[in-house]
């Protein structure tokens, strides 16, 4: 609603009316109003009728008002779009690079809570030592299967992506891990505690979910957003952790205002704030950086480095694949199933044969001849006029030898380089080989 | 099962702290009195001197009446809004990740939904009463105000019967998809306890003493009952998703 000049004066004067007075103004036309009700009273012990028409006509104006300011009263600047903070010049400030004075305070005061940041594998006694063990885990809605018998295990303070496509299950996966969900079958160990409903609550203590959606109170403040759950996760001196979570995001001069006016980018920061408050041992992130200009992934991204080095578990859903790459220890690709678990260059290793790129200056005349008597070399094939791609058995041995016998066919090399193959290409072998992928 | 008070008032705070900024609520609870008040308040100016004993109770019945709307359609108006209404915003997720329990969130909630409606019922009360006494021409009129049995009821039924209207409008709300059809049905739904003050109101039943402790009770245990309810179809999967875990639909989760 727009509202008319005269609604604005009372607007910026915080005029009362029963809302809440904090100009003089406001307070000055609430007491005249206040007056007004008791020289009605006052008048109606000496004249009903005038008294009556008088009375309708003040709860008029009133009404009137109280709809033309529609409640009014809140101290928030217009939701202006929020450019995102300039790119840090220095390394944006972080636990590890710069622990915040007031961070080392209050995990002073929480002993317990360092003993198991300190070592999250000591506080998680759990069989093999894992922060999370996943055992054939289904999840169906109705019909509908979520995702099906998925299986794996995530090291302590290891930072674990979950790729996969739209719809893949990733999103329900972390929220079953997170007792948000009961499974329809299979087990999981959480931080060292089994999975059952009656654990949730001592799950849910030694996790954090950021969630895709940061969902956060919009006529609240950063900070009354923090506080809230800083009270949920029952810390006792919240504001040292608030301020120090919020420094950890770079929001530390944005905690007063509204998170109604912040930006997306800033909004998933506030959510990112909210996951580290309680020191939790594994954190899960839905796409954390969906929605980020690159500085602000960036520096996202040095945040989850630094948990990393902490020692927290991080297990990261995401669709950026050089994300994962240059962040995750190990992934998963899920398409309902689990299509592969490991390490980037494992998994490259496992679906693609190692090969070498060749560049030669012309064509060659027998590639055959060349290639075929080079050790260590298994196959090739012409990739272009003057290109050959050749698999090998190791590129270490087979890259000499391809270069001697091009040298000894008097061959110009212009370049022999081990083909690399990124994440991408293991994604979307894995995916498209994938006949469920297909149909979606 | 313990209960941490620490989380309870923590919800509590956040509840107080989004309630004073919005806008439907503030406008439902400062409008809605002051246009309760103005029926009684002609009435109460209108009496002349020497009117019937009749006349005088069913001024007070009528009072009774109006002054229990409140109790009753406030907290159910906040408590319908309290689930689905943050499903809708997603801001239900992330406290469903934290450690705190069903019964606390409920207990928070709903201790932010009956305080400020008790207090304004409470309020509009002490405000009928002093003008009765002040401006009515017939001191019988502020007697039978603050007869026994009326002030009893008053004290007691203000805070049961928001007891039930929050627990009916956060069972609404928890199983609706739209927070304004939640609002709809809650209002609806925390109406019938309030037949038997319309029956006291239409002079069916006489109002005592014995007769407000008896509904009292009554609205105890209902109370006490809708609360076991509540809290067990609490679940945080159906919360999340609108659905029960094991249910055949399939309605993507919000987020
Ligand atoms: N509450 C629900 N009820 C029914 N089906 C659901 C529900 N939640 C998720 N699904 C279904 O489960 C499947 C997996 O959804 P999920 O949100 O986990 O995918 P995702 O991998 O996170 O996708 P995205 O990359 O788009 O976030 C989808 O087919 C989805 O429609
Ligand atoms: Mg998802």
């Amino acid at each position: 609603m727009q509202p008319t000049s005269g609604a604005r004066w009372f607007t910026r004067r915080q005029v009362g009316f029963g809302f809440r007075p904090v100009t003089w103004q406001g307070w000055l036309i609430t007491a005249v109003a206040i007056a007004l009700v008791v020289a009605l009273l006052v008048l109606l012990r000496t004249s009903r009728g005038i008294a009556v028409v008088a009375a309708v006509a003040v709860l008029a104006v009133y009404l009137g008002t109280a709809a033309l300011l529609g409640g009014v009263p809140r101290a928030a600047p217009a939701p202006a779009p929020d450019p995102l903070a300039p790119p840090p010049t220095s390394h944006p400030t972080s636990f590890t690079t710069s622990p915040p004075a007031s961070f080392t305070t209050s995990l002073a005061t929480a002993p317990a809570r360092v003993a198991m940041l300190a070592t999250p594998s000591a506080g998680l006694p759990s069989p093999d030592g894992a922060a999370l063990v996943v055992g054939h885990l289904t999840k169906r809605f109705g019909e509908r299967t979520a995702f099906e018998d998925v299986s794996f295990t995530v090291a302590p303070g290891e930072v674990f992506g979950f790729l996969g496509p739209n719809g893949a299950g990733k999103t329900t996966t972390a929220r079953t891990l997170g007792t948000l969900i009961a499974p329809t079958s299979g087990s999981a160990v959480v931080a060292g505690i089994p999975l059952l409903t009656e654990n949730g609550t001592e799950i849910r203590n030694r996790i954090s979910i950021m969630p895709e959606n940061p969902g956060l109170y919009l006529r609240l403040t950063v900070i009354e957003n923090l506080e809230l759950f800083a009270g949920l996760y029952g810390l006792r001196h919240p504001r040292p952790r608030i301020d120090a979570a919020l420094e950890a995001v770079n929001l530390g001069a944005r905690g007063r205002d509204l998170c109604g006016s912040l930006s997306k980018g800033l909004r998933q920061r506030v959510g990112l704030a909210r996951a580290l408050l309680s020191d939790p041992a594994i954190m899960f992130l839905d796409e954390p950086t969906s929605g980020l200009d690159p500085v602000a992934a960036r520096e996202v991204h040095d945040l989850i480095n630094d948990l990393r080095q902490r020692g927290v578990t991080v297990f990261l859903t995401t669709h950026r694949l050089e994300e994962a790459e240059r962040l995750c220890d190990r992934v998963a690709i899920l398409n309902s199933r689990l299509r592969s678990v490991g390490r980037t260059d494992e998994l490259r290793e496992k679906l693609f044969s190692r090969s070498l790129a060749v560049e030669t200056a012309a064509p060659l005349a027998a590639p055959d001849g060349v290639f075929d008597g080079a050790t260590g070399v298994e196959g090739w094939r012409s990739d272009g006029d003057s290109s050959y791609v050749l698999s090998v058995t190791d590129p270490r041995v087979a890259a000499p030898a391809v270069t001697r016998a091009l040298v000894a066919a008097g061959a110009d090399v212009l370049s022999i380089v081990e083909s690399r193959h990124s994440l991408e290409d293991v994604y979307l072998e894995l995916i498209d080989e994938d006949p469920e992928a297909a149909a979606r | 099962m313990s209960l941490d008070a620490g989380r309870i008032l923590a919800v509590v705070r956040k509840e107080f702290r989004a309630l004073r900024r919005n806008r439907f609520i503030i406008g439902t609870m400062t409008v809605l009195p002051v246009i309760f008040l103005i029926s009684p308040m002609i009435e109460i100016f209108r009496l002349s001197p020497g009117i019937s004993e009749e006349v005088v109770q069913r001024l007070a019945g009528s009072t009774f009446l109006l002054l229990m709307i409140i109790p009753v359609v406030v907290p159910a108006a906040i408590a319908a809004y309290s689930v689905v209404g943050e499903r809708e915003q997603g801001t239900l997720e992330p406290l469903l990740t934290t450690p705190v329990r069903r019964e606390e969130l409920l207990l928070g909630k709903a201790a932010a939904a009956i305080v400020p409606s008790v207090g304004i019922a409470y309020l509009l009360f002490a405000v009928v009463a002093v003008c009765a006494k002040l401006f009515a021409a017939d001191p019988a009129v502020t007697t039978a105000l603050l007869q026994s049995s009326q002030v009893v009821g008053e004290i007691l039924f203000a805070p049961l019967l928001a007891g039930w209207s929050i627990w009916v409008g956060i069972a609404i709300s928890s199983r609706a998809s739209d927070v304004r059809v939640a609002q709809q049905l809650g209002t609806l739904a925390s109406l019938p306890p309030l037949v038997v003050v319309v029956l006291i109101d239409l002079q069916v039943l006489t109002p005592s003493v014995s007769l407000a402790l008896t509904f009292a009770a009554v609205l105890l245990v209902a109370d006490v009952g809708m609360w076991g309810v509540v809290s067990a179809m609490f679940d945080r999967e159906r919360l999340l998703t609108g659905a029960r875990a094991t249910s055949g639909r399939s309605r993507r989760a919000a987020g």
